[in-house]
Order: structure tokens, then sequence, then C-alpha cells
């Protein structure tokens, strides 16, 4: 039971990746952008591998963006859904792996709801791995996609401020977000109610506030997080209006930010929770900028993986 | 029936001696040779150890573990006695499966089973189980282990009819709400990776409630498998106060951390969870001072499939009753010397119980095992006699690894 190998085949968190690295797969997202534009939206970089899309926990819109960037790659793809499998029966994640992997997989993109899931993967199967979320570990095309986001808008990341809104504990937007921005130069607040903020997280480039207008007061980027209504039902807070008095993400609140920032959203967005529907729609609001931008980031995720070889 | 151990040397002796045993007891020491000879090279001689906390899995478990299985990894490890603890399926709270597990184990050969019994019906928390008629069947620990005992009013009660009937109650002390669904330590390591974190204070604050009970009932508890620093401190605070307490620590809390699960590997998944390098400190410092009284292995297998689900989902425990003296020898002889070492599972083992200390003299049970300090052997799980095949110290160079076990005058373990 070794340890994952190393992140030059796997996008597993950031760990192990360079700021050079995570430059040169931003900068190639350009060119995948440029894909999108064309008329026949096709290039042959991956024909004749086959892409496992092993998905343990349900996710339409990831799980639609990486299937469509690895075919727009001319990659096969072979999709697994847990819900609908054996797993419901117990099997054990290394079963259900080594399964896979006698279909030839030639590289795994990892959805799960327990955290270190996507590294189990790598270790169990020995192939490629894109870890697509893993409990509350890491989500990092996310987080890619939320820096080009970023960099797209203002030119660079360097000395931007990013201010996260919401359920902090529970995200793994958030976890990789902090994680890969400091290595590009920006850096990361982290804001929410005390229960769903852990003291523990914060670090090098990232600072913690309960206060949601101290958190905007700098930020060029304002992400507000979903918030779930199992964090009712667990104790940790006391209703949604309870929550919204002071974390929703609402032009009271933007207000109180520099006027040229922008507002992201990992989506699905609960309308008029985290996020009310006037930010949601208006001017600031780059959310289907995110998603566009979602499939060519991870068109460059599995460039650089699985041709590029960094 | 009779054996004749040759060429051996007890702790810190230089001269080469030899024992005789007849009957399961030691006949003597240096007489002429009689009986089966065994040639034991060179080998330290230490009473037999003392495990008072191992998961035998029987009944209804057998796939992890079975009393064959167990108590021979137990030998292999040095063992001469087992307390298994009663989380099994279903759990052991009647007298019959008390005698029916006491009498399969007799006719095994290999380490002696002594039984807990679940202090509750169906370590339920709720109901005291039948203690007295548990006991008589051979029980000689009640504890609900793992099911911590959330009903302080039961603990209580079961505290004084224990006491009344000469024996101890084990807690797992964990307090279950401030634990909820933690799978490690809660801090830094768990935020990073995201995983559900099991605060120390859901520790220590167990820890007090229970020492409060044990000053109200005057019961003696013992307190198992402790792993933070600041429960340890409650626990050295308790005893200069002159509490009926007792405790213990397990080689895995002293030397693994929070950090191994950084590879988000499951084998290091156990309960309570591995914690920081300030409690692996003041743990070996609490046997040092004579705080902790014994070193017990919470030997917990499981299959191999099992612990590959995920984080979450797989079961806590590390499998450990067949390493256990080389791990401590290896990495905590310069600390705690051996002779210290050797008492931490065999006096002091039995001083919890109650039981006579284990010795080496003319006349005492021959109980006792042959270590081998020298020779470093690389840890390998294929070879375990227990069913849980894996080990975080797989692959690990270790010394202090027993090569014969005699349990009752008969050899029990001998490494080929």
């Amino acid at each position: 039971m070794s340890k994952a190998g190393s992140g030059l085949r796997h996008l597993l968190d950031f760990q192990e990746w360079s700021t050079a690295r995570l430059l040169a797969l931003l900068d190639n997202t350009d060119t995948m952008l440029a894909v999108l534009d064309r008329p026949v939206k096709k290039v042959p970089a991956l024909q004749g591998l086959t892409i496992g899309t092993a998905f343990f926990e349900n996710s339409t819109r990831t799980r639609t963006s990486f299937e469509l960037a690895a075919r727009r790659m001319s990659a096969d793809v072979l999709s697994f859904a847990a819900g609908s499998s054996s797993v419901s029966k117990g099997e054990s994640l290394r079963d259900t792996i080594e399964t896979l992997s006698a279909y030839k997989v030639d590289a795994f993109i990892v959805r799960h709801h327990a955290s270190g899931a996507a590294h189990q993967v790598a270790r169990y199967s020995g192939k490629p791995v894109i870890n697509a979320g893993d409990g509350r570990r890491a989500h990092p095309t996310q987080a890619l996609l939320d820096a080009y986001t970023i960099r797209q808008e203002f030119g660079e990341l360097a000395g931007k401020t990013v201010a996260i809104i919401g359920d902090v504990r529970h995200s793994r937007v958030a976890r990789s977000n902090a994680e890969l921005l400091p290595k590009l130069g920006a850096k990361v607040i982290l804001c929410g109610p005390a229960p769903l903020l852990p003291r523990d997280l914060a670090g090098e480039g990232v600072s913690l506030t309960t206060d949601a207008r101290q958190a905007v007061q700098h930020a060029d980027a304002v992400m507000a997080l979903r918030l779930q209504q199992e964090r009712m039902d667990t104790g940790y807070l006391g209703s949604i209006a309870d929550y919204v008095k002071l974390y929703q993400l609402n032009e009271a609140l933007l207000a109180h930010a520099p006027d040229h920032a922008i507002v992201l959203h990992p989506g699905p967005i609960n309308r008029n929770v985290e996020l009310s529907d006037d930010v949601a729609d208006g001017p600031r609001s780059r959310i289907l900028k995110q998603v566009e931008n979602g499939q060519a980031v991870r068109m460059s995720v599995l460039y650089h993986l699985l041709v590029g070889r960094g | 029936m009779t054996l004749t151990i040759t060429n051996i040397k007890r702790i810190h002796a230089d001269q080469s001696e030899s024992i005789t045993i007849e009957n399961g007891k030691i006949k003597g020491w240096n007489l002429a040779p009689e009986g089966d000879t065994i040639d034991g090279q060179d080998a330290t001689i230490a009473p037999a150890f003392l495990e008072l906390h191992a998961h035998l899995r029987e009944p209804g478990q057998e796939q992890k573990e079975d009393l064959a299985s167990g108590l021979a990894a137990a030998a292999a490890g040095g063992y001469g006695t087992v307390v298994c603890m009663p989380n099994t399926s279903p759990v052991i709270d009647q007298p019959e499966l008390v005698r029916a597990l006491i009498a399969k184990a007799t006719g095994l050969g290999q380490a002696r089973l002594r039984p807990s019994a679940a202090l509750t019906r169906g370590q339920q928390g709720d109901q005291l189980a039948e203690l007295a008629l548990l006991r008589e069947a051979g029980a000689v620990m009640f504890t609900d282990d793992g099911r911590t005992n959330e009903n302080a009013r039961i603990l209580r009660l079961g505290l004084e009819y224990a006491a009344s009937l000469g024996l101890p109650v084990s807690v797992h002390a964990e307090d279950a709400t401030l634990r909820a669904g933690g799978v490690m330590n809660e801090g830094p390591v768990s935020e990073a990776l995201g995983l559900p974190g099991n605060p120390a204070a859901a520790e220590a604050a167990r820890v007090a409630r229970d020492l409060e009970l044990c000053r109200l009932t005057g019961a003696h508890l013992h307190i198992q498998h402790l792993s933070t620093a600041r429960a340890l401190q409650l626990v050295r605070e308790a005893k200069q106060a002159g509490v009926n307490v007792t405790c213990e620590v397990c080689p895995h809390h002293l030397l693994l951390t929070d950090e191994s699960l950084r590879g988000f590997d499951t084998l290091y998944k156990v309960a309570p969870p591995l914690r920081t390098r300030a409690d692996t400190q003041a743990l070996l410092e609490g046997l040092q001072d004579g705080t902790v009284d014994c070193i017990a292995t919470d030997h917990a297998p499981h299959t191999r499939a099992e612990k590959e689900l995920d984080m979450l989902q797989a079961p806590f425990g590390i499998p450990s009753i067949e390493v256990a003296f080389a791990l401590m020898y290896t990495h905590f002889e310069a600390q705690l010397g051996l002779p210290k070492l050797v008492d931490l599972l065999t006096a002091g083992a039995a001083q919890v119980m109650k039981w006579p200390a284990p010795t080496l003299d003319t006349g005492a049970p021959a109980d006792l095992v042959l270590l081998d300090l020298h020779t470093e052997r690389t840890v390998n799980p294929t070879e375990f006699k227990s069913k849980a095949k894996f080990s975080p110290w797989a692959g690990e160079r270790l010394r202090g690894w027993p090569v014969l076990t005699v349990v009752d005058g008969k050899v029990a373990y001998r490494r080929e």
C-alpha cells in the first residue's frame, strides 16, 4: 500500500505541482479555448486512448465537462457511475478500480464522496488519475478554472485577492483554491460562519475571517460556496435565514467590494441562499464564463498529463 | 512432560543458563538437562507477555480473525495470556459464550485466553449484563470498549457492581458526540486532508468524566489505549490524588502520528486516532514516570477488502500483536531499558488485573518467552499468523523478535 505516484502523472491536488507547471497548464488553456471557438471543435491529441470516468458520487456537470473535454480531444470514454453498480453492494474501492482497469482504461477521472479516494485509485490502478472531486479534500480542475477565469479578467493572478465565502469546512473547492492560488501569487481569504470555518485552514497566503464585509473589502474576485440543507440538519447552523443574514453574497454585501470585483460560483447555485438572484445574473457574474473555461481547462489537464507529460 | 531450555540469558545477565520445566511449572534453573531439550541460542528469557486488549473476532467475525489465528499470532508475539474484547457478533455478554470461548481456546495449545465480557447487554450501554454469572463463567474484565459508555449512570452502577466482584471495568474513553464522524485526529493535518477530525478533547473530556465516576465509586477503572497528552495528564493527576485508576497505551500511539494519514492509507485509520508528535512524546513520558501501567496492543484485525474501502467507510484498527515487542524494543529500548519494557508487558499488566506478577522462579507457572535481541528482521506481514496480513510497519527492520513462547509448560510458538 505504497504512496501514490508522482504529480507528473496525476492531478490529485496541487501538492507536487510547481508554479511553472501550473502556469504552463493555464497558458495551454488559451489554445484549448481557441479550439472550442472553431467550427469543428475536435483535435486528435488523445486518439486511441480510453479515459474512464469513475464517479462514485453523482455530478452531472463535472462529468459532462470532463467527458466532453476528452471527446473533443478524440479519446474514447468509458463512463462508470457507482450508484447503479456493485459499489452500492459494498465492493471495495480496489476491486472496483481493478475491474475497470481490466477494460484497458488509460487514465481515470475520479469523483468520490470520501477524501483521499483519488489517491487510493492512483495507488490501486497504476494509471494516471485526475481528481474530479474527493470528499472535502480537493477539486483541482475547479480551482484551475477559477484561477483561469480570474486571470482572464485581470491579466494576471499575482497580487490579486480572492474572497471565498460560505461552507468552507465541507468545501473541496475552498481547499483546492487555498492550495492553488497562493502558488500563483494570489491571496485567499476564507470566510464563513464560525462553525463552518476551521481555524486550522489558515496558512501561507490564506487568512480567515468571519466578517464577510471585511473579506470582500479588497477582493478582486468573490466566490460564494454552495450551502447544503444538510448543514442545518446536522446542527452547524440555525437556519438558512440565519446564514443569509451575514453571509449571502448579495448587492448589499458586494457594495463593500471594489467596483472591479467579479463574482464566481462553482455551481450548482442555490439561488437566494448563498447567492442572490441579482448578483448571480448581474454584470459582475462570471459564472457562465467559468463553465466555458472549465471545459478548456480540463482539455489542458488531459493534454498535460497524457500527451505533454509535463 | 519435561522440557529443558539451555543456553539462555536472563535480562542484563552475562552467564549462560538453562531452565527446566515440568508439568507446567518451572522445575528449576541449571539442573542436569532432562526431557526434550531446546537450544536457546543465547536468547534472553522473560516471563511470557500479558495482553489486556486484543480483538480476536470470535464468535461471528471469523473472516477477520478467530481464536486459532489470533492466539497463534499472540504466541508468535511472545504473549502467554490474552484478554480478548467482547465486541463480537453476537457480543460476549452471555456466560455460555465465555465458557465456550475458554473451552475452545484451551484445546488450541496457543496463548491462554482470558475473555473480557460486555459491561452492558449487547454493549448497548443501558442495562448491565449478568456480571456475577459472567465472572463465574471466567470473564476477567468488563468493558463496552468501542461502544463508548454514553450513559454515565449505568457506567457508575457497573463500576460499583464490578468492584464488589473484584473485577476491573475498562473503558474506551471518547465522548461519542464530540468524536462525531471523525476518522483521524482533528488538527492542521485533518483540515489539509479534508478528513473529518476527532478532537483530542473528545478523549480528555471523557477521561475527566470517568475519573469523577472513579472517585465517586472508589471502584477500579482501567482506561484503554490513551492517545493524548491531555488525557494522560488527567490520569497522572488523578493517580497522585489516590484515585483507583490504571491505564494502557498502544505501540501505534507511541510510534505514529496523524502525519501518517497524508498518503490516505486506511492502514493508519484507528480509534482513538493517531495524534501528534507532542502526544507521542507525552505518552512515552507517561511510560517512564509510571503513569502508564502497561502496554496493550489493541490488535484489531480486519479483512484486506475492508481496509481497501475509502477513508470514510474503512473500519478502524491496526493488527500489531505479532510485532508489538519488536517495535517497542527497537524504538524505545534506549529510553525505557529492557527491564522496564518487559515489566510493562508482564508485571504491569498483571497488576492491572490483580493477578500475581509473572516470574521465572522455581515453582512458578511455566509461561515464558525467549527473545532474540540482536538479529534484525524485516516485518513481513505475509508471514503473520494473524489473518490480517498487513501492517503499517511492513518492510521495517526491527530487533527483539520472540523466538520461543512457552505456555503452561508447552511450546506454543517456535520461530522456524
